[in-house]
């Protein structure tokens, strides 16, 4: 989506910098002695399709509510394209929503639903038709026009909502887990025509999810949320390679985290580190690490075969336990089956293993550990 | 039981026997009783039913232009009431659904119901005497230069929006209660203001709900003769019948004036059909 600015004198110039769709700045919402979002700055640019990931009650959905204007703000601006929103009505900023439920109107036909938008923007009616037939086409629903609601199977009520909100071009599209009611196939199905409508339409996506696949599929960049605060911010490359801290490593994928004796023992210091279990390798008990990789000893605890690869819990003797993912490349079910109980020395590579920025919730025990 | 739990429909049919005999005797069984009787005629002279059957009382209703205005008065009123009802009761019912918080919700639906428990004919003489020419109405009307309606059609409709306002009112409510917000947002979002959303999207939503209150407001007033005939000295159709039964003693042509409402009504509630107000209810 980004473009070299028209007149560039210089060929190899960076790419222009895209502009800011939507920037909230110490964005909080109260409810009574609840606090819902907790502080939020963040800036999405435009093109972008970006995720916010949390957990109920996270505040992704009360975020993405002030962005559309049915929550005003206890404190904080909300801006779109640069300008202040803060305090106008939904019905004057330049977004549309695609809601949770689909809020289709119950006694209009697919048509209506879709060109509602059109109809209150003055939009005469054969044109409206035409855009209409249009969207309907891209959200592949062509003669649906003159179905109720009631007779769509949910996920033909999904893309009638897509197509109503998409029509209008808004300058942002805010998405509220649109695929949450979609059995996994569907869902699947619905994550890849998302991305690729997005692509085609070019258009700002705000996307609100738990499911951390679908975040870490589609989005640009994605916000994991917590307690109504960002944990982090990044591209899913980012996020799940790196992640800021225990929260952000647990929520994204699973992932191991190395705390307190663990640590010490392994990292060779004090601190709180993360390790992907698809990093870890299992290994005979006497096999010397290289220098850029580091080991831990341990007994094979739990072992769960998933088809194309293996699960192994794997019980440290330093105490805590690790989980290891290994593909089951030459391994048949019966041979990891076995594998129960089995002594292991566990090796990754160094820079697998990353410091996580908590604040330090065990207290390390003497202090005397140096950096 | 356990023959019974393999059919459940005979457990219900068992369990439905009692009031399904009382409505088949009780209310449609007096009402072809006085289907078959409109067809007898009555005899004045010698003060004699005659039940062979004939089209005579239909045909003297027919003829009298005294009945047909009487008919026409009455639809007109309960037509009037209707929408003098529907008018009032919305923005109440709106109020309560969407704006009011829980308590003066609650408050209001009490407001509301408790009047429904004080006898009917009090309040219709309660209401006699606020119309009275030394009443409450006038009284209060005098410094502004004016008087009350005093007793007539105008008092009537004034008395039966009053007395059915509160069987228009609790339908609307439930309906607009029923509204997903969601839709509501969803229209802001998609750029409506709120003039527009109500149009476009509470309107019709509500519309059956509308309808269905006025079933009530509508049959109410087609059916009433106490009202009528303490309110107004003109006559509506309820007092006819009564009149015919009373002092004519003309059983015949009471019935075949009383199939009037029950025809106008069967028409309503087949067009209250077609506009959804029986999923209102």
């Amino acid at each position: 989506m980004s473009t070299v600015a028209p007149g560039s004198t210089t060929p190899r110039a960076e790419p222009a910098k895209r502009a800011i769709a939507v920037r909230l700045d110490g964005l909080r919402k109260v409810y009574g002695d609840v606090v819902a979002v907790d502080g939020i700055d963040l800036e999405v640019m435009t093109g972008e399709f970006f995720s916010f990931l949390g957990p109920s009650g996270s505040g992704k959905t009360t975020t993405l509510r002030m962005i559309a204007g049915f929550e005003p703000p206890t404190a904080g601006r909300v801006e779109l394209s640069g300008r202040d929103v803060s305090r106008m009505p939904p019905y004057e900023r330049d977004v549309n929503t695609v809601f949770q439920d689909y809020a289709l109107f119950p006694h209009m036909d697919v048509a209506q639903n879709v060109g509602y938008g059109l109809m209150i923007a003055g939009v005469p009616s054969s044109d409206r038709r035409d855009r209409v037939a249009e969207a309907l086409r891209m959200v592949q629903l062509e003669g649906y026009e003159h179905r109720r609601p009631g007779q769509l199977s949910g996920g033909q009520r999904q893309r009638v909502a897509l197509a109503r909100a998409i029509i209008n071009r808004p300058t942002v599209l805010l998405l509220d887990e649109p695929l949450g009611a979609l059995d996994l196939k569907l869902r699947q199905q619905m994550q890849l025509e998302l991305k690729q409508i997005q692509g085609r339409v070019g258009i700002t996506f705000i996307y609100v999810t738990h499911d951390q696949d679908e975040a870490l599929t589609m989005s640009d960049r994605l916000a994991v949320f917590d307690r109504g605060r960002i944990e982090q911010v990044g591209t899913p490359a980012e996020v799940y390679e790196r992640p800021r801290n225990s929260f952000v490593a647990g929520f994204v994928g699973i992932s191991n985290v190395i705390a307190g004796e663990a640590a010490r023992s392994v990292m060779g210091r004090a601190g709180v580190y993360s390790v992907r279990p698809e990093k870890i390798h299992l290994a005979d008990p006497v096999r010397p690490p290289a220098d850029d990789e580091l080991a831990v000893d341990g007994r094979i605890a739990e072992v769960a075969y998933l088809g194309p690869e293996t699960r192994y819990i794997v019980a440290l003797d330093v105490g805590g336990e690790l989980v290891v993912v290994e593909q089951n490349l030459a391994t048949s079910s019966t041979e990891a089956l076995a594998a129960q109980g089995r002594a292991v020395r566990l090796i990754w590579k160094r820079q697998h293993s990353r410091p996580l920025t908590d604040e330090v919730e065990w207290a390390p025990a003497g202090g005397s550990d140096g950096p | 039981m356990n023959a019974l739990y393999a059919r459940p429909r005979s457990v219900a049919s068992l369990l439905m026997a009692a009031p399904l005999t009382w409505l088949v005797v009780v209310y449609l069984g007096s009402l072809a009783l006085l289907l078959v009787s409109a067809f007898w005629t009555y005899s004045a002279a010698t003060d004699t039913i005659d039940t062979t059957p004939s089209l005579v009382n239909f045909g003297e209703i027919i003829a009298s232009s005294t009945f047909r205005t009487i008919a026409l008065r009455t639809m007109g009123m309960a037509a009037l009431v209707t929408l003098t009802t529907a008018i009032i009761a919305f923005p109440i019912a709106y109020y309560m659904a969407r704006v009011a918080s829980h308590r003066v919700r609650g408050l209001l639906v009490v407001a509301i119901l408790l009047p429904l428990w004080a006898s009917y004919v009090v309040k219709v003489y309660a209401w006699r005497i606020i119309l009275s020419e030394q009443g409450i109405l006038n009284w209060s009307l005098e410094p502004l230069g004016v008087s009350g309606p005093g007793y007539g059609d105008v008092a009537l409709w004034l008395v039966f929006t009053y007395l059915w306002l509160p069987y228009m009112i609790l339908p609307i409510y439930a309906g607009l209660e029923r509204i997903p917000t969601g839709l509501l947002e969803a229209s802001s979002d998609l750029g409506a203001r709120g003039r527009q959303t109500f149009r476009r999207i509470i309107l019709p939503l509500a519309f059956p709900a509308v309808v269905a209150g006025s079933i009530f407001t509508f049959s109410l007033t087609l059916g009433d003769y106490i009202a009528p005939s303490l309110i107004t000295s003109t006559q509506f159709l309820g007092n006819v019948i009564f009149s015919q039964l009373g002092a004519a003693g003309d059983l015949p042509l009471a019935a075949a004036l009383g199939t009037i409402p029950v025809v106008l009504m069967i028409i309503y509630l087949l067009a209250a059909r077609r506009l959804g107000a029986f999923e209102a209810l």
